[in-house]
């Protein structure tokens, strides 16, 4: 079976209808991480967020994204392509449905975009208004999230610098480390900055109080659903955008898993160390960390590495978590940060220390990536989270910024003690068997 | 600091890529994109500053 046949691509398929678990999981996570009197906000928004995030990608998104060989905008600096953003119709007009490289590519592109707009709930939810919600979606679905995956698998730049300047296969990444997790994490970031911290979060003397989720269950059965939707998520990516052999995806699988699982373990046994006994919610955070950095590598590393990968993700977690909150003044109800911008992050730079195999794009020529080698990959990768930090995380800083003061992103003081579920929905989660209580708030 | 800091992420990026673009061995490439992410992690120390809260300014 070879990557591009119509087994690859059935399967390709099959893998696709996997991920809406991640997004289920998604959302069931942050759910539990936020207070009762938010619960349904959070749920509400997370399908506000799939709507908006499918529609902007169906009228701009792709046609900024492409896939490669696509037609697209390329600058021409020393002689080399710089291809930096695709140039297809708007609303798909055109598309050939029947089987075509972009159907699919759409087709699980729709879900990852969600999944990425998705990730900044977890860190400015109980106090980023609605409305809000939606403008941010519209901006990372419509364009900051496909210009950043058209330069990673739409035959970009980024995924250009092996052929033209000899850094390894060029930038890499099988499940999207960077695309989807650091892309929706640094958005997170930016979203913590603009709405603030939390009403009573912080004492006058700058010290942290804990704000606990409401429901533990949700947060934990969230990671299992994660775990399946992810699984999917790697092979699909890897298949459409690596030119992975379908007959590798076992490897994916066990990859996904082992890499999950190391991260919760190791986070366990970090919290168990630091606290006296295993946290269970910086444990759920250290397993989507551990999905979240084993998407890039799981297709080019031996299980082993992926267990390495996911050990260092986990350690990092709960140390990242405490020190974001407490020296920096940063209230991250989610741990959207710490799981997804850096896990992200780890994932990208994994790629570089540990990815051995050979990843060859179904729409390069072979000739082309037959030559390619190793050597330099480090830095293809160093390349890519230059990139993210330096134009992903500034650029979506700023139309947000511009967004925030047309749009208020931040609730009323009044709406936040409330509960954004009464103040926005006009009904609670909750209305039979839960009491709104400040009892734990400075006031 | 703010601003300074969101001009400084884009200053670092452009350091790595121009490295890439203009130098020829993986060593010398290697440290210009080290260098410029180590302005990058400057920008980001920078951002993070300004946005902390001030003492005594608590919501």
């Amino acid at each position: 079976m070879i990557a591009g046949s119509p087994e690859a691509a059935a399967i390709a398929m099959g893998s696709t209808l996997l991920i809406p678990f991640a997004l289920a999981g998604l959302a069931l996570i942050n759910v539990g991480m936020v207070r009762s009197r938010n619960a349904a906000h959070i749920m509400m928004s997370s399908l506000c967020v799939i709507g908006i995030a499918a529609i902007a990608y169906f009228v701009c998104g792709f046609s900024w994204q492409g896939v490669t060989g696509a037609p697209g905008f390329a600058l021409h600096i020393g002689g080399k392509p710089w291809d930096w953003i695709a140039g297809l119709p708007w609303f798909w007009r055109g598309l050939d449905w029947t089987g075509s490289p972009a159907a699919l590519v759409i087709f699980m592109q729709i879900f990852s975009v969600a999944l990425a707009a998705m990730i900044p709930l977890g860190g400015a939810g109980e106090r980023w208004r609605l409305i809000g919600i939606c403008a941010s979606t519209a901006i990372l679905a419509g364009l900051i999230y496909p210009v950043f995956a058209h330069w990673v698998w739409g035959g970009g730049w980024l995924a250009a610098l092996g052929v033209n300047y000899g850094l390894g296969h060029g930038f890499v990444d099988a499940g999207g480390s960077g695309p989807i997790q650091a892309v929706g994490g640094l958005t997170a970031l930016v979203m913590v900055w603009l709405v603030g911290p939390r009403r009573g979060k912080y004492t006058s003397d700058g010290m942290p109080t804990a704000i606990p989720g409401h429901n533990a269950v949700l947060v934990l059965f969230g990671c299992l659903l994660a775990w399946i939707g992810w699984t999917g998520l790697n092979s699909a990516a890897a298949i459409l955008f690596s030119g992975i052999d379908p007959r590798q995806l076992p490897l994916i699988a066990v990859n996904t898993m082992l890499g999950a699982g190391a991260a919760a373990l190791a986070t366990a046994v970090v919290t168990n160390l630091r606290f006296g006994k295993p946290d269970a919610s910086l444990t759920a955070n250290g397993w989507v960390a551990g999905l979240a950095a084993g998407s890039g590598a799981c297709a080019f590393v031996p299980p082993a590495s992926a267990i390495l990968i996911g050990l260092v993700a986990g350690a990092i977690v709960p140390v990242a978590i405490e020190n974001l909150e407490l020296r920096l003044g940063i209230d991250d109800p989610g741990g959207a940060v710490s799981v997804h911008a850096i896990g992200g992050l780890w994932g990208v730079i994994a790629v570089g220390m540990f990815g051995r195999f050979l990843p060859v794009s179904v729409f390069y020529t072979p000739a082309k990536t037959t030559e390619l080698s190793n050597s330099g990959q480090w830095l293809a990768q160093l390349i890519g989270v230059a990139t993210l930090l330096g134009c992903v995380l500034p650029f979506t800083y700023g139309a947000n910024w511009v967004l925030n003061r047309f749009l208020p992103y931040r609730v009323a003081p009044d709406g936040e003690r409330q509960g954004l579920d009464l103040h926005e929905l006009g009904a609670g989660a909750y209305p039979e068997f839960m009491t709104h209580t400040d009892e734990f708030l400075q006031r | 600091m703010k601003i300074a800091g969101l001009l400084l992420l884009p200053a670092g990026w452009l350091l790595a890529l121009l490295a890439v673009i203009l130098l020829r061995t993986e060593a010398s490439r290697g440290a210009f994109v080290l260098a410029g992410m180590g302005v990058q992690v400057l920008a980001v120390v920078l951002i993070f500053r300004a946005h902390r809260l001030p003492r005594g300014g608590h919501l």
